[in-house]
């Protein structure tokens, strides 16, 4: 399996979605060997076996880039463009790379090359050399199927293809279409409908990505195949809190980007507030849109109830979700979409757009166009000031996120590699 | 008659808020950041206020009452001093023996009080005049407000408060043909007398004094001297305004600034005609030219001399607006914890750090901002800001249960009369404090800390 982060250092849910899913697998007897460019080390390892693509050294014959290209030929790099993906993570290694003077491209390429594991400046170039290692990999390992989670993989996994003659499963977790909206970075756009032509199978995360798949790269609708996301909450921890606000906390938690449709939610808070002042909104995490919408909400005058907590990590998204009274998922395009699935977890009424992916499975949830900003207002106003409504979403929705099991994810996956290997 | 040269420095040192999260509202009601707020204190005294003092000291000795300088330093800055570094409070306060020192009055808390609609800016003057008597025994008589924000509405409070002048800046924008060297008046009352800052001779000590690329460096204290002539052979008064910090700070020791300024005096005395007086000293002494019309605030800050560097963009009006809606309450609780840490939200750094606004060059605030961006700095200040409000509520709240007892008490004919007298006489003791005894109050509030 090729991915490109693993818990405990993530930046996204892909990470998570990986981790559940090895789970999954392995408690049905499958083995995983995960590929990773940096491993950190600290891995949960009980599942999967780990490989340090920075640790693996190239085969002679690979060693240098312009032989590689003449071996492997399928597919041709450009510059170093880097992709709009993750913006906070994107932001954080330039400022990085900026304060410490370090320049990844500089690192020497030898034998072993030093993957960043992050989604940085040189991205398209670590994507290049992620696929050259993985078909080393792939000639020195013995395994029977190849499994490659979204764009930054699906290279890797190609080439694991040529060298092995396995099959190979990509699993689109997101396309280009739902980070960037139609201004899509055509050479991310390549890379994915290559990976899709390329696989024998595609798994997508929910029907809507199956949908875009289908109609827009072109895929044989035979090959796709929607597995929903599950989640998996044996890593989570148990937080004591104890609020401090004694107001109510609406929350919306996520990059803030374009695809996670922040505006609607503070256009939303705005009417909210002017009918029911008890209430405080929080919106936590970091994106290219933070500094348009602190500016937004400064203008409607509402930043003594609407508060930014900067991007959460380990506990404190956690201590987030049991804050809250209500969750608020307003995506504008989300192929799937686990926080709401964790804030049910922890008992907080959600509402979600429909445009997202999770929609096709909750129906403990409220669910609007997340352009509606007045049923949003509404919604919120109602989960906040009839308490029944909110008793009964927080109640049966933890039933219901209880029975969203990687384990039965997994199932699904394990079919789909029978599909792919001809078993059944 | 001779020219008069007039120096005023300021002095002031906010207290910086800590890193405060949206998870502590509600929980946490300490602010501020001990450890920042020492240091910084510690290292600028080191650098600037001691060896600074020393010199003035040492120049007053030698010239005695021929050599005069003014200083204004904020409340937080002193309160700061009090806390860790006492001893640069004990040297302002020899200075202020001399005699050839004078103390201005300003917003206790560096405040932008007065652009705002409520009564807080004259709260804040009052409190720091208090504060300065008690201290170095002077009763101020001329007021420089928070970075010379100046208008002709504020100039007209500042006289309705008795005060007999105030420095701004010589905006160029104000000023158009008319000269910064004569003493000026307020428009709408004449009896405030206004001095206004030279900048091109001011900003050469505190701006280009160690700039190598300026064609007239090294500044030394002859060419000073003559400049300070020519500027004034057809006016009256140079006054040099600007930062304490510029000396050892801004401007560090290496750049000989100590040495600049040790032998200045020397040059003024022996090549020009100036003599050296305090702001009170040179109002009684020139008659003003004209009133000055300012109807729109200006300040000494950016090349603009306007306000924008604290209130010019939507954060920063946000901020400033809530801050203020919250003062007629805080007014009415009169609690000294709330009063403390109301004043101390009030200093205007903290809304300098959500400018948006590029930086320029001739930027007197060049000073880093503890944040790495203005939308960070705008979401520590709110958080704070909306715990503060809710303390704020609370406590009125439960102000107004209790007196909801009493006026329930006093209707009911069971109870004792005498309790409801008591809990009555209270009532009308604290309104009395709130009136007036600031003084003490603050006392009580430092003793605590």
């Amino acid at each position: 399996m090729f991915g490109w982060e693993f818990p405990p250092h993530i930046a996204g849910g892909l990470g998570t979605a990986s981790y559940g899913l090895t789970k999954g697998l392995a408690k049905h007897g499958v083995k995983v060997m995960f590929v990773m460019p940096k491993a950190g080390g600290d891995e949960d390892q009980s599942v999967v076996k780990i490989i340090n693509a920075s640790d693996v050294e190239m085969m002679s014959e690979y060693s240098t880039l312009d032989e590689y290209w003449q071996n492997v030929n399928f597919m041709e790099i450009g510059s170093n463009l880097v992709p709009y993906l993750d913006p906070e993570t994107f932001e954080r290694t330039v400022t990085e790379t900026i304060k410490t003077g370090e320049h990844t491209e500089h690192i020497a390429f030898r034998n072993k090359f030093q993957f960043s594991g992050k989604y940085g400046t040189n991205l398209m170039e670590e994507v290049a050399r992620y696929a050259m290692v993985a078909g080393t990999i792939a000639a020195q390992q013995d395994f029977d199927i190849i499994h490659a989670h979204d764009w930054l993989t699906y290279s890797a996994g190609i080439v694991a293809k040529k060298v092995s003659g396995k099959p190979l499963v990509i699993h689109v977790h997101a396309t280009e279409f739902d980070r960037s909206g139609e201004h899509v970075n055509q050479q991310v756009y390549d890379i994915e409908r290559r990976g899709m032509e390329a696989a024998d199978r595609v798994i997508t995360v929910s029907n809507l990505t199956r949908n875009i798949v289908i109609n827009r790269y072109g895929i044989n609708p035979d090959k796709v195949v929607t597995v929903h996301n599950a989640v998996d909450f044996q890593t989570r921890e148990d937080v004591e809190v104890e609020r401090g606000v004694k107001e109510k906390v609406v929350t919306f938690l996520g990059r803030i980007t374009f695809q996670k449709g922040p505006e609607y939610f503070i256009e939303a808070a705005n009417k909210v507030l002017k009918r029911y002042p008890n209430v405080r909104f929080v919106m936590a995490g970091s994106g290219d849109l933070f500094n348009r919408s602190i500016r937004r909400v400064a203008q409607l005058k509402i930043a003594t109830k609407f508060h930014f907590t900067g991007f959460l990590r380990g506990d404190d998204v956690q201590k987030m979700f049991l804050y809250s009274d209500v969750y608020v998922m307003p995506s504008v395009s989300e192929p799937f979409g686990i926080s709401p699935l964790e804030a049910m977890r922890a008992g907080v009424p959600t509402i979600i757009s429909k445009q997202s992916g999770v929609a096709e499975v909750l129906k403990h949830s409220i669910k609007v166009d997340y352009w509606d900003v007045d049923a949003l207002a509404d919604a919120i106003y109602g989960l906040l000031s009839y308490p029944g409504l909110g008793k009964m979403a927080g109640e049966e929705g933890l039933e219901e996120v209880n029975q969203l099991k990687w384990e039965n994810a997994a199932l699904k996956v394990e079919d789909v590699y029978k599909d792919a290997l001809g078993i059944i | 008659m001779k020219k008069t040269l007039c120096f005023y420095f300021q002095i002031h040192q906010p207290v910086r808020l800590r890193r405060y999260r949206f998870f502590d509202i509600g929980k946490r009601h300490d602010y501020f950041d001990e450890y920042v707020n020492r240091s910084t204190i510690r290292r600028v005294a080191e650098k600037c206020y001691l060896p600074m003092n020393r010199l003035v000291m040492e120049m007053i000795k030698r010239y005695g009452t021929n050599f005069k300088v003014s200083f204004s330093i904020s409340g937080s800055a002193l309160e700061q001093f009090a806390l860790h570094a006492p001893e640069v409070i004990d040297s302002f306060k020899e200075l202020a023996k001399t005699g050839s020192v004078e103390f201005l009055a300003e917003t206790y808390a560096h405040s932008l009080a007065s652009l705002s609609n409520t009564d807080e800016f004259e709260t804040q003057v009052r409190r720091h005049a208090v504060r300065i008597e008690e201290l170095f025994g002077q009763k101020p008589v001329t007021l420089r407000n928070s970075s010379l924000i100046y208008s002709d509405q504020i100039g007209e409070r500042v006289a309705a408060m008795g005060f007999e002048s105030m420095l701004t800046d010589g905006a160029k924008h104000v000023l158009g043909w008319k000269s910064p060297n004569f003493v000026y008046t307020n428009a709408i009352n004449p009896r405030l007398k206004l001095l206004l800052k030279n900048s091109r001779l001011s900003d050469d000590l505190t701006l280009r004094f160690s700039d190598h690329g300026w064609h007239e460096w090294p500044i030394t204290a002859d060419k000073y001297a003559r400049w300070l002539k020519d500027s004034a052979k057809d006016s009256e008064i140079v006054n040099l305004f600007m930062n304490y910090e510029t000396f050892g700070e801004n401007q560090p020791a290496e750049t000989g600034i100590f040495e600049f300024m040790r032998s200045l005096p020397e040059f003024i005395f022996s090549t020009t005609d100036f003599e050296f007086l305090t702001p009170s000293e040179a109002v009684k002494k020139h008659q003003p030219v004209a009133p000055l019309h300012v109807p729109y605030p200006i300040s000494w800050a950016d090349e603009e001399k306007d306000i924008t560097g604290w209130l010019g963009n939507e954060l920063q009006n946000e901020a400033f607006e809530e801050l203020f809606k919250i003062q007629p309450k805080v007014k009415a609780l009169n609690d000294p914890a709330l009063n403390e840490d109301y004043s101390r939200l009030q200093a205007s750094d903290h809304f300098y750090y959500m400018r948006t606004k590029l930086f320029s060059d001739n930027d007197y605030h060049r000073y880093v901002s503890p944040y790495e961006t203005p939308y960070e700095a705008f979401i520590n200040y709110m958080n704070v800001l909306s715990d503060f409000i809710a303390r704020v509520e609370d406590m009125e709240k439960m102000r107004n249960i209790a007196e909801d007892k009493i006026t329930k008490e006093t209707e009911s004919p069971e109870k004792p009369k005498k309790a409801v007298r008591g809990s009555r006489a209270k009532s009308a003791e604290s309104a009395a404090k709130t009136t007036g005894k600031v003084s003490t109050k603050e006392k009580k509030v430092k003793s605590k800390h």
